[in-house]
């Protein structure tokens, strides 16, 4: 191995080479601790050896009991604490080790929102605080959908990859992504392609971002119409989180302005009121009668209000939208956890299920390997997160330091959400889930026929009888739960069952239901309406490049247009899931995994690109692990989408079934029942293969582009860097959520100084 | 047994529940940009709070950002 950094070179043996020229002010107390103390601080002393000891002690016997355990039930307790203590260990082991080896970062450096401090975007935001608004951000309905799918293989294989996934491979990318975009001023992950892959890798990377978005925004769209579909309870609370939006909205512009949690805690309280108002209106004639619409309305429903949501104002209604789900967020999953800890439901469903070794499943088809890591995206790995990490996240920084903190630290915050969705799903009875999981074309989308094809799976356990399906839709203030596929209904039904027992009873499944839709419904709305917009706005800047005019974002022809192209894409793709005759979900669910996965593989190649110009090649396997894995399972299960002879699997082996049943003048095949089924299956397909093709090629050449950088830095021993110049702190913070004894006398220097002295973020007058 | 309740204690508690929570939905947007002014554009006349919001969620509309999924 090459290890000879050239002077240029910042990050490889030895300290910082900036470190001389970065001479801070000698009349403020030291900006970074120093050395000394911060080797103190990692001294083992007894009472963390005993801390730390119990904790591997507890997380050993928690894995022990999920891994081993051969009894009828286990404790959904067992979840929680081989979670958190897994957690706790690779935060406090691995990723300080990625910290001392790869990223190195030196607090002696000001981040972009001291040196480059405006006062709105580039703002010094407390490590705290800024961990809740990064989590936000990154955190929405992915890891409460994914999961739950999943469960259908059984409880450990899921639970093992949304751990060790995060762990190994979703924590580091969402690290490393923040922490190389703020050396560079908060440069988007875009912009990094560009510049370490160059033109051809730069090119494909943002044509497969763009072709992604599409895909995401199309396939979770589809998870809220199959919420919605036939139920007038559920389209009245969500529609009416319109109006409550835009009366924020109204508030915040024209009442008072700023009082953001104010007008949040006033909107929560009228969505409340919105749910238990929706239950009643869904009861009477004339309530039903306009609420209960058909997917395919609902879907169309989506598709117009997405056009108008993401050309409006932002202040009208993306803006309070985005506090209210902010506000849900936080507030739904600090509830989750607690009902969790203090139900502890019991969870039946075997280890390993019936699935686990077959390629048939119903919810989501294809065998474990590679089908479980796309189907579980978000949770244990998320290519999106490299957006929001290289968006506004890095702006915020105070210290370099606490990149750590935030970054790796709030991809485990989304994977214990996805733990606790896996456990809300594991902790319903295995036939309902199936009954709701399975799709229409499976069951007939009838009680008699989900019964009858649950009971035929030849599941261990499993006795499904139509009462407990009626009894579970009359509770929760349906029509039916069957072939309720998506995984949100599954997840609400879940929480409804958890919640139940804690607070109200049986008389208020069908209100927790509902708030559980809403707010899934809630952040997917949210996402979808973002998603459209940064779309939008990748479309406008490429078409500017041969028509400058489309640049300008507030030339509005431009805007529309681009605006109307993005919705016709995710929205065509979320007509065809909607009438898709195969059922939808268990058909697009896995793009939408292939496409996540393969953003994060991207990402991952951008971040090794980058760690080979800093000379880091003695640990580029902490890049290099996660990437072969992701580009592994993708480009698998990509390929096994593409050529797979198997109809239930392969894309175009379906295709042209389909296409000979139809040359042979047949009427009926599999699942399609009439010409028009098969029709529809043939052209379904064909957008599926293409799309998979696409995406693979993109990749295919992202990597191999990022493997030619690092080969290329390899030769020469790392390359310069396209960092932003160093610049010398005047500020300083603790890097993780508590201080520890060293950091607090440090801050306690810092707290005597005058208000005015404290914080000198340096602003644009400053030259740099 | 009903315990005191330590009241100055209890204060802090909400007060920095109450600050942590505006933070996070960065309700201090305005304080932070006032303080920023104060220091770099000593003498001019900062933006008025309303000024401020709006100008913030109109710069948003050129320049959106991504919420994940």
């Amino acid at each position: 191995m090459s290890e000879k950094p050239t002077g240029a070179l910042s990050g490889q043996s030895g300290k910082d080479p900036d470190s001389d020229l970065l001479v801070q002010d000698p009349n403020l107390p030291p900006v970074a601790l120093d050395p000394a103390a911060e080797a103190e601080q990692y001294k083992w002393t007894p009472t963390k050896v005993v801390i730390w000891v119990a904790i591997a002690l507890l997380g050993g016997v928690s894995w022990s009991m999920l891994a081993f355990s051969r009894g009828e039930t286990i404790n959904a307790i067992w979840f929680v604490f081989a979670a958190v203590c897994t957690y706790f260990i690779a935060y406090r082991f691995y990723s300080k080790y990625i910290e001392s080896k790869l990223t190195r970062p030196n607090d002696r450096r000001a981040t972009p929102a001291e040196y480059n401090a405006d006062g709105k975007d580039f703002v010094v935001t407390d490590r705290r605080v800024l961990y809740g608004h990064h989590f936000a951000a990154i955190a929405g309905a992915g890891p409460l959908v994914g999961p739950i799918l999943a469960a259908q293989m059984g409880y450990l294989p899921g639970t093992l990859w949304i751990i060790v996934g995060v762990v190994l491979a979703g924590a580091v990318q969402d690290y490393l992504v923040l922490f190389f975009s703020m050396r560079r001023g908060g440069r988007s992950v875009g912009q990094m392609a560009r510049e370490e892959l160059g033109v051809v890798g730069g090119t494909a990377a943002l044509i497969a971002t763009l072709a992604i978005m599409i895909i995401i925004v199309a396939i979770l769209a589809l998870v809220v119409v199959n919420a919605l579909g036939e139920s007038p309870w559920g389209v009245f609370s969500v529609s009416m989180t319109i109006p409550i939006a835009i009366f924020m909205g109204i508030y915040l512009r024209f009442l008072r302005p700023g009082k953001v949690s104010e007008v949040s805690i006033i909107g929560f309280a009228l969505l409340i009121a919105a749910i238990i108002g929706g239950g009643a209106i869904a009861e009477t004639g004339w309530g039903a009668a306009i609420f209960t619409l058909d997917r395919t309305t609902i879907a169309w429903g989506i598709i117009i209000y997405g056009f108008i949501a993401a050309v409006l104002p932002v202040w009208l209604l993306l803006a309070p939208r985005d506090y209210l789900s902010t506000f849900m967020k936080i507030g739904t999953i600090l509830m989750l956890a607690l009902a969790i800890v203090l139900v502890r439901p019991e969870i039946n469903v075997p280890a390993f299920s019936e699935f686990a070794g077959r390629s048939d499943g119903p919810v989501v088809p294809g065998s474990l390997f590679p089908f479980l890591f796309v189907t579980i995206a978000c949770g244990a790995i998320s290519g999106f997160h490299a957006l929001i990490a290289s968006g506004t996240t890095p702006k915020m920084l105070h210290k370099e330091r606490q990149t750590r903190f935030i970054g790796y630290g709030g991809m485990l915050m989304e994977s214990f959400v996805a733990i606790m969705a896996l456990v809300a799903a594991l902790s319903i009875d295995r036939g309902i889930y199936f009954a709701m999981n399975s799709s229409a074309a499976a069951t007939g989308g009838t009680v008699e026929g989900a019964v009858a094809f649950v009971n035929s799976l030849g599941l261990a356990n499993v006795n499904l009888t139509p009462d407990m399906l009626t009894e579970l839709a009359r509770n929760v203030g349906e029509q039916s739960v069957v072939s309720r596929t998506g995984g949100a209904p599954t997840l609400a039904v879940g929480l409804s069952h958890i919640m139940h027992g804690l607070i109200g009873g049986v008389s208020m499944m069908g209100f927790w239901y509902h708030f559980a839709i809403m707010f899934e419904a809630l952040f997917i709305l949210t996402a979808v309406d973002a998603g459209t917009r940064v779309a939008r706005f990748m479309l406008q800047d490429t078409i500017g490049n041969v028509l400058p005019k489309f640049k300008n974002m507030s030339w509005r022809p431009g805007v529309w247009i681009c605006t109307a192209i993005m919705v016709a894409g995710w929205g065509y793709i979320l007509i065809l899931g909607v009438t898709d005759p195969l059922g939808g979900i268990n058909t697009f669910f896995p793009l939408f995994g292939i496409a996540n996965q393969l953003l994060a593989a991207i990402a991952l190649a951008v971040c090794l690109a980058i760690a080979a110009k800093r000379g880091a090649f003695k640990y580029l396997w902490i890049i290099a692990l996660p990437l072969a894995f992701v580009t592994v399972i993708t480009v698998w299960a990509s390929i096994l989408k593409i050529f797979s002879p198997d109809v239930k699997v392969g894309y175009w082996a379906n295709n042209i079934a389909n296409r000979n049943a139809l040359a042979a003048g047949e009427t009926s095949l599999g699942n399609a029942n009439s010409v028009a089924d098969m029709e529809a299956v043939v052209r379904n397909t064909a957008v599926q293969g293409t799309l998979s093709i696409i995406f693979v090629i993109l990749t295919i050449i992202v990597i191999t582009t990022a493997l030619w950088a690092t080969y290329k830095s390899w030769r020469l021993g790392g390359e310069p860097s396209h960092e932003d110049p160093a610049v010398v702190s005047s500020t300083y913070g603790p890097a993780s959520l508590f201080a520890t004894r060293q950091e607090k006398e440090l801050e306690k220097q810092w707290n005597a100084l005058p208000v005015a002295t404290r914080r000198q973020g340096r602003g644009h007058d400053v030259e740099h | 047994m009903m315990s005191s309740i330590n009241w100055p204690q209890a204060r802090r508690g909400w007060r920095s529940f109450a600050w942590y929570f505006k933070g996070v939905m960065g309700e201090h947007a305005y304080q932070d940009y006032l303080e920023h002014h104060r220091r770099e554009h000593p003498g001019t006349e900062p933006m008025s709070e309303r000024e401020f919001w709006r100008d913030k969620t109109d710069r948003q509309d050129n320049n959106p950002q991504g919420r994940c999924c």
